[in-house]
């Protein structure tokens, strides 16, 4: 356990980001722990604000200057087998940079958004494939049409010169994919990369990440707020609740033997295709307390339904494992207090 | 393109033509016309006019017939190239306005030219290092040079020239040069005059351009696509330059028809105050006195510029920006 990394890739620790401004603080990601390992894929689950995308632009140092890690360690196995500690890297040295794009890339939830609109979709994908590869101009062209061709978008040799506003929705993410794999990187972080997509053109992108990831070999962190998603993608899930993980393990672990109330919740949740019809989705109540004043105890409290007493408002708890690599931050499985609480509380 | 090009000159004549009707009209305004008042300053100064004077000059120029036939009359002229007569100068308007409008342009142009060089990078800095004390300092000047009246500027410059110097600061050329005809010597001449100018009515345009830039800037920079050139691993240098400018001078671009008119009109009131011999002053003169065609003609010229500084950020903007299309 004291080599931090084993074969993991990517090994993030106690991770703090905040946001300072004017109006206060605001506390992003609050020890945020999950590791990747070679060839893996995991996935990050968590509502709207949890602190995914945040979590993510921190592994690539990609923070607006408002926001810093405050604390942690991300610790990334580099191509040359040295472990790094990417929060040592400057946001702008050279060293990072070089991590950027050539051997961590990312994905973007807002394909719309996402190219610069004036810009031929050639010019922003070779643009990558020059700076790390140290291609020419012509060579990086012909590897932009490959990578195109590749994610499947028809007449990739005629539409490469295209503006990203001629691309519809599904294929910009599909170009953002191509982009983002055209330098060989060794990991894929996707955040939320079919959000913005209507269902169809959904299911079409995520079976393309993943079939090109398996075919590549990479590893890849999956984002997501939909749990749906994530079942057939990814091999270890993280379940992210106000900028910590609150509970992880397999796929089995987490659809079958759930133990956070959180998670329980959000499989609730997932609207079931075969359901009865006129089934109504169940959502989480109440919201999502605000990131400027963390609650004290448990942060999921004031909307747990399993709730069973004082320690929950007033201690946090810290992850348990409760099966192989499966771990859940709750005190209903605390292993001193957590079974005579689970049983008080019935 | 080429379609795009020559559809876009063909609006413009329609337009021409509603503009000079316009300016014409407007001119016709006040009561009375270049004639009556001739005539009553004659009388008043003890000459008398001959009947057959007044109506030679009345004939010539169609004055007393209905307005629409006056307009004909200049109209078909201009056409040609003939813009009519300046009864106050007693000289033809083409003689008179060429130069003046050159140096305008000169003025104003080489402004503008100022007005960048220094507000672009300023602009750029305020915006990528937001809240530092550069951008304060930048602020706080800027907005201290948009507050400064432009005429009140050009007295400072003349006054402190004059006390520092013991050099008058005023018109575009040296005394020799001033009716002298156009040689190398007197561009280095009006180039070393040209400064002054320049600063006075560079200075409130580069303010507000220093705020624009600022603005466009930091309005991309929050963009999700900057976000994207950053996760490529692109330097922040580099970056910048290719994305964040790139976009941020499109509104600039489409903002580069109406700043001619806009210097050039701003300019008259610093003209008159630094003596320069540029349109204002001339325009303003006729414009008092009711000599028409001079007045006409000038309107006329400075519509004229305005549309085609249109097009020129017309076409600009079609090549800086691909999601424009020609249909
Ligand atoms: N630039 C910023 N300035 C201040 N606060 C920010 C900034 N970016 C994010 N935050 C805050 O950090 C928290 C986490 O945001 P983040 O974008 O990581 O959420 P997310 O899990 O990706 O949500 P979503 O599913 O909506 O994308 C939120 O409370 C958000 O308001
Ligand atoms: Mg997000």
């Amino acid at each position: 356990m004291n080599k931090p990394v084993e074969n993991n890739i990517l090994e993030v620790r106690d991770l703090e980001v905040k946001f300072f401004s004017d109006e206060g603080t605001v506390n992003a990601a609050n020890g945020v722990n999950f590791k990747v390992p070679a060839g893996k894929s995991i996935g990050i689950v968590g509502e709207s604000g949890c602190g995914k995308t945040v979590t993510a632009y921190s592994v690539l140092q990609l923070l607006p200057s408002t926001g810093k890690i405050t604390n942690g360690t991300i610790k990334y196995q580099a191509n040359d087998g040295n472990v790094i500690d990417l929060t040592n890297l400057k946001s702008e040295s050279r060293a990072m940079r070089r991590i950027r794009g050539g051997e961590i890339s990312m994905i973007f939830q807002e394909p719309m958004t996402s190219f610069s609109p004036v810009h031929t979709i050639c010019n922003q994908i070779s643009e990558a494939i020059m700076l790390h590869q140290h291609l020419s101009k012509q060579k990086a062209r012909l590897r932009a049409i490959e990578m195109l061709e590749l994610v499947g978008i028809p007449n990739a040799k005629r539409r490469v010169d295209e503006y990203p506003f001629q691309f519809s929705g599904g294929m910009r993410q599909r170009a953002m994919i191509a982009m983002a794999l055209a330098c060989n990187p060794k990991i894929l972080i996707a955040d939320e990369p079919t959000t913005a997509l209507d269902v169809t053109t959904q299911a079409q992108v995520l079976k393309l990440i993943q079939g090109i990831q398996d075919e590549l070999n990479l590893s890849m962190i999956l984002i997501t707020h939909d749990l749906g998603v994530i079942a057939q993608m990814v091999d270890h899930v993280y379940i992210m609740y106000l900028g910590k993980v609150v509970e992880s393990g397999s796929v089995y672990d987490i659809f079958d033997r759930a133990k956070h109330p959180y998670t329980r919740d959000l499989i609730q949740s997932i609207p079931k295709l075969h359901g009865a019809r006129g089934e109504r989705v169940t959502s989480i109540a109440g919201t999502v307390p605000s990131t400027y004043k963390l609650p004290k105890g448990c942060a999921f409290h004031a909307r747990c339904s399993d709730m069973f007493g004082n320690i929950c408002r007033t201690e946090t708890p810290l992850p348990i494992e409760v099966g192989s690599d499966h771990y859940v931050s709750c005190f209903l499985h605390s292993r001193e207090e957590g079974k005579n609480n689970a049983r008080d509380a019935r | 393109m080429l379609r795009f090009i020559i559809e876009r000159l063909l609006t413009m004549i329609p337009i021409l033509i509603v503009i000079s009707i316009i300016s014409f009209a407007i001119i016709q305004l006040p009561p009375g016309d270049y004639l009556t008042t001739y005539i009553i300053q004659l009388e008043a100064s003890g000459d008398s006019v001959s009947q057959s004077e007044i109506e030679g000059l009345k004939q010539r120029y169609g004055l007393g017939q209905p307005m629409h036939v006056q307009y004909f009359k200049w109209i078909s002229g201009v056409v040609v190239g003939d813009f009519g007569y300046s009864f106050e100068w007693n000289q033809p308007v083409n003689t008179l306005i060429w130069e003046r409008l050159g140096l305008t342009l000169v003025v104003s142009i080489s402004s503008l030219l100022l007005t960048w060089i220094v507000a672009f990078p300023i602009g750029v800095y305020s915006a990528v290092r937001q809240h530092s004390p550069g951008d304060y300092i930048a602020t706080f000047v800027g907005f201290l040079g948009l507050s400064i009246p432009n005429f009140m500027l050009a007295l400072i410059l003349m006054y402190g020239g004059y006390r520092l110097f013991g050099m008058s600061i005023g018109g575009l050329f040296s005394p020799e040069f001033v009716d002298a005809s156009w040689s190398w010597a007197k561009f280095v001449n009006m180039l070393s005059h040209l400064w002054i100018p320049m600063v006075v009515v560079g200075t409130a345009g580069t303010a507000g351009m220093i705020r624009i830039m600022r603005n466009n800037l930091l309005d991309e920079l929050g963009k999700q696509y900057v976000v994207t050139a950053r996760a490529k691993g692109l330097s922040t240098v580099k970056l910048i330059f290719k994305y964040p400018l790139r976009l941020a001078l499109i509104p600039f671009v489409s903002t580069v028809g109406w700043l001619l008119p806009q210097l050039i009109s701003g300019s008259a009131v610093v003209s008159v105050v630094l003596n320069l011999p540029t349109a204002g002053p001339l325009l303003l003169r006729a414009l008092l006195g009711q000599d028409m065609y001079l007045a006409g003609s000038f309107t006329f010229l400075l519509a004229t510029l305005t549309v085609i500084g249109t097009f020129i950020s017309d076409l600009l903007l079609a090549a800086v920006d691909p999601r424009i299309t020609y249909d």
